[in-house]
């Protein structure tokens, strides 16, 4: 089978002084987690989708769905984690108990908070995690990274071309994940915020595959203009 | 949620605009999966059309041939995976006289309304024509050019004298093909000839009953009816020819486009008692009718797939412009985009 996880869990601290999680806000007048879902709803290779989100905020997700008459069997919303990990570790928690593990199973994770999302990415997503297990969607990045261990002075400048922003999709062999997300030590899992992290920590091959520049993350106040901004320019048009 | 609409902005130039829609309204969503370039989107690509009309239809995304697969049927009455082929006119009126694609106010995608370069192209019900499931998808992207010729020669059955005879058909490009194949399909026991200027093209008409060059067609060649697909500035002279080598009473179908106004001999169509067919684009009925000439003759559509030029895997917008490219320099056949973006 193959799995959508919608990644809804943020409190949306990063969104300031605002009354609800990022992904409620809205884009033209529709919550962003609607317009996120809608489009994993038209890839028809997906079985399921699951969205996890606060617990404190399922309901109010169902509402939306309803309100948007978007009432449809393939979704299901579950209590999300503390974090990242542990939200998709719900999420895998959730179908095994539900639907059963299988060696080929994959799941496609996403930010609700990327809406922006293309058919190719979701599409290219399910053929790369069928085939390698573990793919991370990115773009080239176009500043120069430059790090700094002691957030005083830069510790060393990487090689540009070397170096990718990590967006979602992200894809993953379901019972390949839970195997190396079980093997990982307390403190490892503190310092892994990230996924595919744990497939590379651990000598696994994880597959690169082409964002998209506009795929961008809605997280604080300036990404919820933008965005805004990029639909009713071309709105008016 | 938010669809990427890929918009020509001006020549060459094609950008991602993002159009807010909503799954559940009453329209079905496709998700286009075969595109094919038409000589139309060209005159727009290459700015050929002419400033006035450039600024008054851009930005807009091109094509109006093409095919796809439902995503999403809100009534739940077309599975999800059904192959669909997309109508590019959209009425906005019924006529009790007048066909929907000469309605004034209908609107035509890729000619001043968004064309089938989309993530997903949100339908009325009644624009898709559903494609039989073992259908070649490369050449059914091409649907519309045939239901172009599907379209003229039922105007010809209305419009014309009864006698059938011999046809002519003038220009040995794709929809000259179209013509003449449907044509031998339609009237088996009727003669078909090829009237055209590229040998190596007119090579491919293997089904024609006879073959001429405009420049040596011998003056005893006589038509019963003829259609002209030549356009440009060649349909002034394939229509004068036409009329030359016509008899009495026969109908010319005109088809091919002219940017300009060309010069007829009027005296002539007089004196034979001519009937001039127009015909232009196509309406939703004409697709049912090819898609139903694709079940009645599969051999059609293997005889369509010989019109495939070059196919293209398009996944950027480098790539749609790398396909444009590649068709403008292409003398014969559809340059066919897989749509993957």
């Amino acid at each position: 089978m193959i799995y959508a996880g919608i990644l809804a869990g943020g409190k949306g601290t990063r969104m300031g002084n605002v009354p609800m999680p990022k992904q409620f806000l809205l884009l033209n007048e529709k919550p962003i987690l609607v317009h996120t879902v809608e489009k994993f709803l038209l890839n028809s290779r997906l079985n399921k989708i699951i969205i996890a989100t606060p617990k404190e905020w399922i309901n109010h997700t169902r509402d939306i769905f309803e309100k948007f008459k978007i009432n449809l069997p393939t979704i299901e919303i579950i209590e999300g984690g503390l974090d990242r990990n542990d939200t998709i570790s719900n999420i895998i928690n959730y179908i095994d108990e539900s639907y059963g593990l299988n060696p080929d199973d994959i799941l496609v994770t996403h930010d609700a908070v990327r809406p922006f999302v293309t058919h190719r990415i979701i599409d290219q997503n399910i053929d790369e995690g069928l085939k390698y297990g573990a793919v991370d969607t990115v773009i080239e990045a176009v500043d120069t990274i430059v790090e700094s261990q002691d957030n005083e002075f830069i510790t060393s400048i990487p090689i540009r071309n070397h170096m990718y922003q990590g967006q979602t999709p992200q894809t993953f062999n379901i019972m390949k994940l839970r195997e190396l997300y079980s093997k990982l030590t307390d403190d490892e899992k503190q310092i892994l915020t990230d996924a595919c992290k744990i497939f590379t920590i651990k000598g696994e091959k994880v597959k690169l595959l082409r964002g998209e520049i506009f795929n961008i993350k809605v997280t604080t106040p300036y990404d919820l203009n933008v965005a805004n901004s990029i639909l009713k320019g071309s709105l008016d048009k | 949620m938010i669809n990427q609409v890929y918009r020509l902005v001006s020549p060459r130039q094609i950008e991602i605009t993002y159009k807010d829609e909503t799954i559940a309204t009453d329209k079905v969503v496709v998700r286009p999966t075969h595109l094919s370039i038409c000589a139309a989107d060209q005159r727009y690509y290459t700015g050929t059309r002419g400033e006035e009309v450039m600024s008054k239809k851009l930005p807009m995304a091109l094509i109006h041939e093409g095919v796809g697969v439902v995503a999403y049927d809100p009534e739940g009455k077309i599975e999800v995976g059904t192959k669909v082929v997309m109508v590019p006119n959209t009425p906005m009126e019924t006529d009790d006289f007048v066909a929907e694609n000469y309605l004034k106010s209908s609107k035509f995608r890729s000619s001043g309304y968004d064309g089938f370069m989309q993530d997903y192209v949100f339908l009325d019900r009644d624009r898709l024509v559903t494609l039989p499931d073992d259908i070649n998808m490369d050449v059914a992207a091409f649907t519309e050019l045939v239901t172009i010729a599907v379209h003229a020669i039922a105007r010809f059955e209305q419009k014309s004298i009864k006698r059938r005879g011999t046809f002519g058909v003038w220009g040995d490009g794709s929809l000259g093909y179209i013509t003449c194949l449907l044509l031998k399909k339609f009237y088996p026991t009727n003669k078909v000839i090829i009237f055209g200027k590229t040998d190596y093209k007119m090579n491919h008409f293997s089904f024609v009953d006879s073959t001429y060059n405009i420049n040596n067609i011998p003056s005893d060649v006589e038509i019963d009816h003829a259609i002209e697909c030549a356009g440009g500035k060649g349909s002034q002279y394939a229509i004068n020819q036409i009329i030359d080598h016509i008899k009495p009473e026969g109908s010319i179908c005109i088809l091919g486009v002219s940017e300009y106004p060309i010069e007829v001999n009027t005296r002539m169509v007089l004196e034979k008692g001519l009937t001039i067919i127009g015909s232009s684009r196509s309406g939703a009925e004409d697709f049912k009718n090819t898609v139903e000439v694709y079940q009645r003759h599969p051999e059609v559509v293997d005889y369509l797939s010989t019109l495939i030029g070059e196919i293209h895997n398009v996944s950027s917008i480098k790539e749609i412009i790398k396909a444009f490219e590649a068709d403008l320099s292409n003398s014969w056949g559809k340059t066919i985009m897989r749509w993957k973006i």
